[in-house]
């Protein structure tokens, strides 16, 4: 006699195979309605067409390694990564001392180390700030030379990533506090303090960076004495600043807004001061809730930089400009444009990323899940 | 169009008055005690001023820096280039900034006595030309009636085309492209039968970019003028003599067949108009306050303004530039020094 219950389980029927294993997950999200099946066909369709003449071009017939510019000329050649050897320290580096370039290299990996350990909250203290402390001057050292045998570079020929690094870098740490306290300002009952920041916020918000750079180098120097000058790269780096304060103002006063009005009436019923209140209650949690609009222009502010370009320095762009001005390369300018575009997206993925990290570590429950 | 507005605005406000005026020796003295020459180049203009791929600066313009420096300190490598663009060259030479702007910089009247500023000879003699595909069969640009010309907005060569066609009564559409490359692959790509912009410009698109050079012809007239040189400031007048007589020496001793590799030789010529050139007979120096060898170090440092010139944007360079108006007087060109006496 055989077990009806072994019976029934032998004539239970497996799943067609279009529904299980990988045709199964194809058929419920590819190929689930009619116009997703188009849509899947119209993509795989452009794929197949655009992705392996973009691999050929970039990596199977692309010109490699250290061969002139008349190996990328000849029919058939794909991108001519021959160019960018040829020219990546230009780019790079700018119009710093060819012999010298170790040093900006250096300064530059250390800025990326100490801003690597800077990203690690728990690493936060004391041995931190002492890093930074001794860091920051050793890369000014670095890159002006003049002791410890260095020879002096000026840093009108500074130039390409260090540049757009530093720029960008110094630029928002000196306007963070400042927008800070631009966004407080708005805020206070104090009616100079606020019709101030008012003014400054909206006169600089109400024209583009490129005018602010423009004054800086154009205008400045002219209202200033006779034989005085001022450095080209400081003017530029304050013009910035200025800037940037003012965009993160706004930011920062969004967050303020954000605060319910009992988490400043219960901060004022612990007798908590003014700057006290702010310290310890109201910007921990409006600075928390202001990071994606934060990142946001702070990314924005480091593109921004390459707007410099106007001004004759030469951030990592404008250096790739220049490198296509031979005329000798003439002509490759989406290598060089390429080769920006990866190192721009390294930079502005990574900041991305880690405020995604940092919104996750802060999340404190009065916020959706994205 | 907000820079060009600010321009406008730098430019009305240097007019009227904010030109500190230097005094006079300020800027020789200067250099003698910075050891450098601070020269204002262009940011990336191959040929006459472009950072090498090692970030070492060659060309035309460079080459005059050099040579004044020469001149001062005896050492043609004691310039600091300062890239500079074109809104902000006249500030930097204003506000002291920089001792010379050496970038490509057309000599005109304003910029002559409003700007504030001194120009100390013609280094380079630009003009506006047209090209034409060879297979069209234009041989002058008055056969051009009617024609589609491909042109870049917002400078001085759009005007000039508009102004020579009206000139002429003929009639043209122009195809305005902003980029320099894209308006480079318009022309090449057929979309207009005619591409303007500066001669020398022509010729080095011609040479580097264009499929089959051959199949494109530079038509003979030059619409425009557009003599570029060193600027220096009002005032100092010292300074503007140095650079001036800098650039004729130059050319002087190409006219006497002066060479970095002969110069030595040359030393010992019996031309009068050498030995004065080069400080065999003493006076020329002084008068300019300058050291007796100031045209033999200038000389040592870049050679006379043939050999310059073919370095830089001749022949056998990528910019491939005939001579033409930029040879010697002898030869039929407008190259011209003033005697040295």
């Amino acid at each position: 006699m055989t077990d009806p219950t072994l019976t029934a389980a032998a004539d239970e029927q497996r799943p067609p195979f279009w529904r299980t294993g990988a045709a199964g997950w194809v058929r419920t999200n590819l190929f689930n309605t009619w116009y997703n099946a188009v849509l899947t066909v119209l993509i795989l369709w452009g794929a197949v067409a655009v992705i392996p003449p973009m691999m050929d071009w970039l990596i199977l017939n692309a010109v490699w390694g250290d061969v002139g510019p008349d190996a990328c000329r000849e029919a058939g050649a794909g991108a001519c990564w021959s160019f960018i050897h040829e020219k990546y320290r230009l780019i790079l580096f700018g119009l710093y001392p060819f012999d010298e370039q170790w040093r900006p290299l250096v300064g530059l990996v250390v800025f990326i180390a100490l801003l690597g350990v800077t990203m690690r909250r728990q690493l936060w203290g004391r041995p931190l700030a002492l890093a930074w402390a001794v860091g920051a001057p050793a890369i000014l050292i670095l890159m002006y030379g003049g002791v410890f045998g260095l020879t002096y570079v000026p840093n009108t020929n500074w130039g390409g990533l260090p540049l757009t690094l530093g720029l960008s870098v110094v630029g928002l740490v000196v306007a963070f506090p400042l927008g800070i306290l631009l966004a407080l300002g708005r805020r206070s009952e104090m009616p100079i303090v606020r019709s101030l920041s008012v003014v400054y916020i909206e006169l600089i918000r109400g024209v583009p960076l490129i005018t602010i750079l423009f004054m800086a180098s154009v205008l400045f120097p002219l209202f200033l004495p006779s034989g005085v000058t001022i450095d080209k790269l400081l003017r530029a780096q304050v013009g910035m600043i200025l800037f940037a304060a003012a965009y993160l103002a706004e930011v920062v006063r969004g967050g303020l807004q954000a605060i319910p009005k009992g988490q400043y009436e219960a901060a004022d019923s612990l007798g908590l001061g003014y700057w006290r209140k702010m310290r310890l209650i109201i910007l921990p949690q409006a600075l928390r809730i202001s990071i994606p609009p934060l990142v946001n222009t702070f990314i924005g502010f480091f593109k921004d930089t390459t707007l410099v370009i106007i001004i004759g320095l030469f951030d990592l762009l404008n250096s790739a400009k220049t490198a296509l001005t031979d005329r000798a390369w003439a002509g490759f300018y989406i290598e060089a444009y390429l080769f920006c575009a990866i190192i721009y997206f390294i930079f502005c993925y990574s900041m991305s990323r880690y405020s995604q990290n940092l919104e996750a570590k802060l999340e404190t429950g009065h916020k959706r899940r994205r | 169009m907000t820079i060009r507005m600010l321009i406008a605005a730098g430019a009305a406000l240097a007019a009227t008055g904010t030109v500190v005026p230097a005094l006079a020796g300020e800027s020789l003295d200067a250099v003698r005690e910075r050891g450098s020459l601070i020269c204002g180049v262009n940011t990336g203009l191959s040929g006459f001023s472009a950072p090498d791929s090692e970030g070492v600066w060659a060309g035309l313009d460079v080459d005059v820096c050099k040579a004044v420096a020469a001149a001062i300190l005896g050492d043609g490598e004691a310039v600091e280039f300062i890239p500079s663009t074109a809104q902000q060259r006249f500030t930097m030479l204003q506000s002291g900034e920089i001792d010379v702007l050496s970038r490509n910089t057309t000599w005109t009247l304003t910029r002559d006595t409003a700007l504030g500023l001194n120009f100390a000879g013609v280094t380079f003699y630009d003009g506006q030309g047209f090209m034409v595909p060879a297979e069209l069969g234009v041989t002058s640009a008055l056969e051009l009636d009617g024609a589609t010309v491909c042109v870049q907005p917002g400078t001085t060569t759009e005007l000039n085309l508009a102004d020579y066609f009206r000139a002429n009564e003929m009639e043209f559409d122009a195809v305005v492209i902003e980029s320099f490359e894209e308006v480079n692959a318009a022309y090449f790509a057929g979309r207009c039968d005619v591409y303007t912009t500066d001669a020398s410009g022509l010729a080095s698109v011609r040479a580097t970019t264009a499929p089959n050079p051959a199949d494109h012809v530079i038509l003979p007239e030059i619409i425009s003028k557009e003599p570029l040189g060193p600027v220096v400031r009002h005032g100092d007048d010292e300074f503007l003599d140095i650079v001036k007589w800098v650039v004729f020496a130059l050319i002087e001793a190409e006219e006497k067949g002066i060479t970095q590799a002969n110069l030595d030789e040359m030393l010992e010529s019996t031309d009068p108009a050498v030995q004065r050139l080069l400080g065999v007979t003493e006076g020329m120096g002084e008068a300019l306050g300058l050291s007796e060898s100031w045209a033999y170090d200038a000389i040592a440092a870049v050679g006379n303004y043939g050999e310059i010139f073919d370095r830089n944007v001749g022949p056998e360079t990528a910019l491939g530039l005939e001579r033409g108006v930029n040879d010697l007087w002898t030869r039929g060109g407008l190259m011209y020094a003033m005697p040295a006496r």
